[in-house]
């Protein structure tokens, strides 16, 4: 049975998307910082979908730690799903370097070096597919959350370079934009309803995109023409807004 | 987050802080924080204000299944899940729930808080009837209770409305089946009196409820419908049934999109809608084999229907009188038939014994209908409230959303113990509901 191996294990969205893959039959290795919680999670999967579930010690900003992880999972997995992710809290990442640097360390430079060993290995096999989730935070930076914009917005330009590299090789990279999500990370945010997305239509459009190998997956499509709105403001009136 | 929230019933609709955990380190996180109160909310479908305080916890993320004896059927599971999603995994290998009500939109953790009760109460009793154990995070710490160990914290935590604390990890015993069909008879009464006859007549079936046209007067005071059942075995099943006996019903969903004015619920429509039930069977009885979902849950086919009752809500009356009080249950039904105020659903149900400290459930009939709030409902519930109280029957706490807390204090008749257990587990009070306060469970006298 194919395998997909989800980094970042424990999370809403994480959680979603594991459960679609099960679902659909696929043998799931989950990896974050924290083992003992994925236990609960483990059982969970292979009672419910009868697929074989594993659980991974990994640390995104352990970036020395990352290729002998990779080395250790067995099978090699199918498909790789990058979901670890940090908000942060912007105001104090602007005093705090401990912070700021932990956001970018995150979302961009860990996402980079787990990736790297991964396309790597893809490369050379001339098969599996990567699924990195970035965020449309990435497309503008917003005083509001713009330390992690602009992590997420390197790591989507990384998916798409590495997309691009990949595409000769045989392996397929998709970018998944999610748009506002109802999980924890957000739980603390007013979010407009119309907008928002649950992590299971998170998921459920994961495993269709993949599918259908897409390149840049906007889980509700609509969030593709308001970042393009967004983006077309022009910046001596976007920098006196107040977003 | 700061969200306006309400149960079932849409009324009330209150304003609370809602947070979710996904992992224990994620509850104890919230338990850590100081606040002044909490209270655990599952899928929200207990009808009043039993989960709505000022700081709910949600535990729909907190959903993963731990262990699954196939072989035995014993069944371990945190207490998010609902019984929806615990039906799709046993039902495919052999096992139904032990006990269910009429909905499967529920958590396992409501569904201890409020020990519910199935159509087979009679033959298997409430849900507690098949706890092995639970986990309880109480104000003393993360505690396993069973009915032979830490006792006191179990029975007050069956039927205790999650004021005992967080209710985490729960393992039952299952009920075999053969097929996932029941094989149905539909009979129909002409009133109360034949009803309640065909209820002793049929009380060998495990399962059984009738449907009751409470407006009707005179000679068909009380006509109703007993649908009785039994998990079918494979000879009883069609051929093409036969070919997968186990199969999942398929998962269809109509659904109220918005509220609908509450004029929809006129005493004319009531009237149609019990009377197209009714009419529905020209023979006296229907035999035949249906899927588990139409029998169990006909209401879930559409998703929402709560919101048929306007925007101002509804409220689920349901009380129980002790089987010697046929009287009693006569005289209620004709109060509130005259009054014509209800209902679009009214449910007759006889209970089998059951001893708990705090479960609603005891041998008698029970009776559920809804009433959509409207001006001067909640005196008129006040009055049907003594008549319960008169005839020696309480009401069902996953369905109030008005009882006065004298009548709650004089039908439970060991709350005073209850309230000491609680007391012992939730020593601050901590834990507590706009329900626990208006029944003064939790609140403070020294």
């Amino acid at each position: 049975m194919p395998t997909v191996l989800i980094l970042g294990a424990g999370s809403d969205m994480a959680v979603a998307i594991a459960r679609r893959f099960a679902a659909a039959k696929y043998d799931i290795q989950l990896a974050a910082r924290n083992t003992s919680f994925l236990q609960a999670q483990q059982q969970d999967l292979h009672i419910r979908y009868g697929v074989a579930a594993s659980s991974h010690a990994f640390d995104a900003l352990d970036f020395n730690s990352h290729a002998a992880f990779y080395e250790s999972l067995e099978p090699r997995p199918h498909i790789t799903i990058c979901v670890f992710g940090y908000l942060g809290d912007q105001e104090l990442g602007q005093t705090n370097w401990q912070e700021a640097s932990r956001i970018l360390h995150t979302n961009y430079t860990g996402a980079v070096s787990i990736l790297n060993v991964v396309a790597n290995d893809y490369a050379a096999r001339r098969q599996g597919m990567i699924i990195g989730i970035s965020s449309v935070a990435g497309e503008r930076g917003r005083q509001s959350n713009y330390l992690y914009g602009s992590a997420k917005a390197g790591f989507t330009a990384y998916l798409s370079g590495l997309r691009n590299r990949l595409f000769h090789q045989g392996v397929h990279v998709m970018s998944v934009q999610p748009g506002f999500v109802y999980t924890r990370m957000t739980e603390g945010l007013q979010l407009p309803p119309l907008l928002t997305a649950q992590p299971d239509d998170v998921a459920q459009a994961i495993l269709k995109g993949g599918a259908s190998r897409k390149n840049v997956l906007y889980v509700k499509w609509f969030w593709r023409y308001i970042m393009l709105i967004i983006k077309s403001i022009p910046e001596f009136i976007f920098k006196k807004l107040k977003l | 987050m700061q969200k306006r929230l309400a149960n079932w019933g849409n009324y009330p609709v209150v304003s609370c802080e809602e947070s979710t955990f996904s992992r224990e380190d994620q509850l104890q996180a919230l338990l850590d924080t100081p606040s002044s109160s909490l209270i655990a909310r599952g899928n929200g479908r207990c009808y009043g204000d039993a989960s709505l305080g000022a700081h709910s916890i949600s535990t729909l993320k907190y959903d993963k299944v731990l262990h699954f004896d196939v072989a035995e059927g014993i069944f371990e599971c945190q207490a998010g899940i609902t019984l929806d999603q615990v039906l799709d995994i046993i039902v495919p290998k052999g096992w139904f729930l032990p006990v269910t009500p009429g909905t499967k939109f529920i958590t396992i953790g409501g569904a201890v808080a409020s020990d519910v009760h199935g159509k087979n109460h009679h033959v298997d009793g409430a849900f507690s009837n098949h706890i092995i154990d639970m986990e309880v995070i109480t104000s003393r710490g993360p505690l396993t209770c069973s009915p032979h160990t830490e006792a006191d914290l179990f029975w007050a935590t069956c039927g205790g409305m999650g004021l005992t604390g967080v209710i985490t990890r729960v393992r039952f015993r299952l009920k075999k089946i053969a097929t996932s069909y029941i094989k149905q008879r539909q009979i129909k009464a002409r009133n109360l009196e034949e009803v309640i006859r065909l209820f002793e007549e049929y009380k060998h079936y495990t399962y059984s409820v009738a449907w009751i046209d409470c407006l009707q007067k005179g000679d068909s005071f009380g006509r109703s419908i007993l649908i009785v059942g039994e998990h079918a075995q494979p000879e009883d099943l069609s051929g093409q049934q036969r070919q997968a006996p186990l199969q999942l019903p398929e998962k269809k969903k109509l659904t109220v999109p918005f509220n609908l004015p509450s004029f929809v619920l006129n005493t004319l429509t009531v009237k149609a809608f019990n009377w197209l039930y009714y009419a529905k069977n020209t023979k006296r009885e229907i035999n035949n084999v249906v899927s588990y979902e139409p029998f169990f849950y006909p209401l879930d086919a559409f998703l929402h229907w709560n919101r048929g009752y306007g925007k101002a809500g509804f409220v689920q009356y349901q009380f129980v009188l002790p089987l010697e009080q046929k009287d009693g249950l006569v005289a209620i039904l004709q109060r509130i038939s005259s009054k014509g105020w209800g209902s679009f659903l009214a449910v007759l149900k006889v209970f089998g014994k059951q001893d708990s400290l705090i479960s609603f459930p005891m041998e008698g009939y029970t009776l559920a209908l809804d009433f959509p709030v409207r001006k001067g409902l909640l005196p008129f519930l006040d009055e049907l409230d003594a008549l319960v109280l008169q005839y020696g029957g309480r009401l069902y706490l996953s369905k109030d959303a008005r009882m006065k807390q004298e009548v709650f204090w004089q039908s439970y008749p060991h709350v005073q113990r209850f309230a000491e257990i609680v007391k012992q587990y939730n020593h601050t009070y901590r834990f507590r509901s706009l329900q626990s306060d208006r029944l003064q469970l939790t609140i403070n006298n020294e």
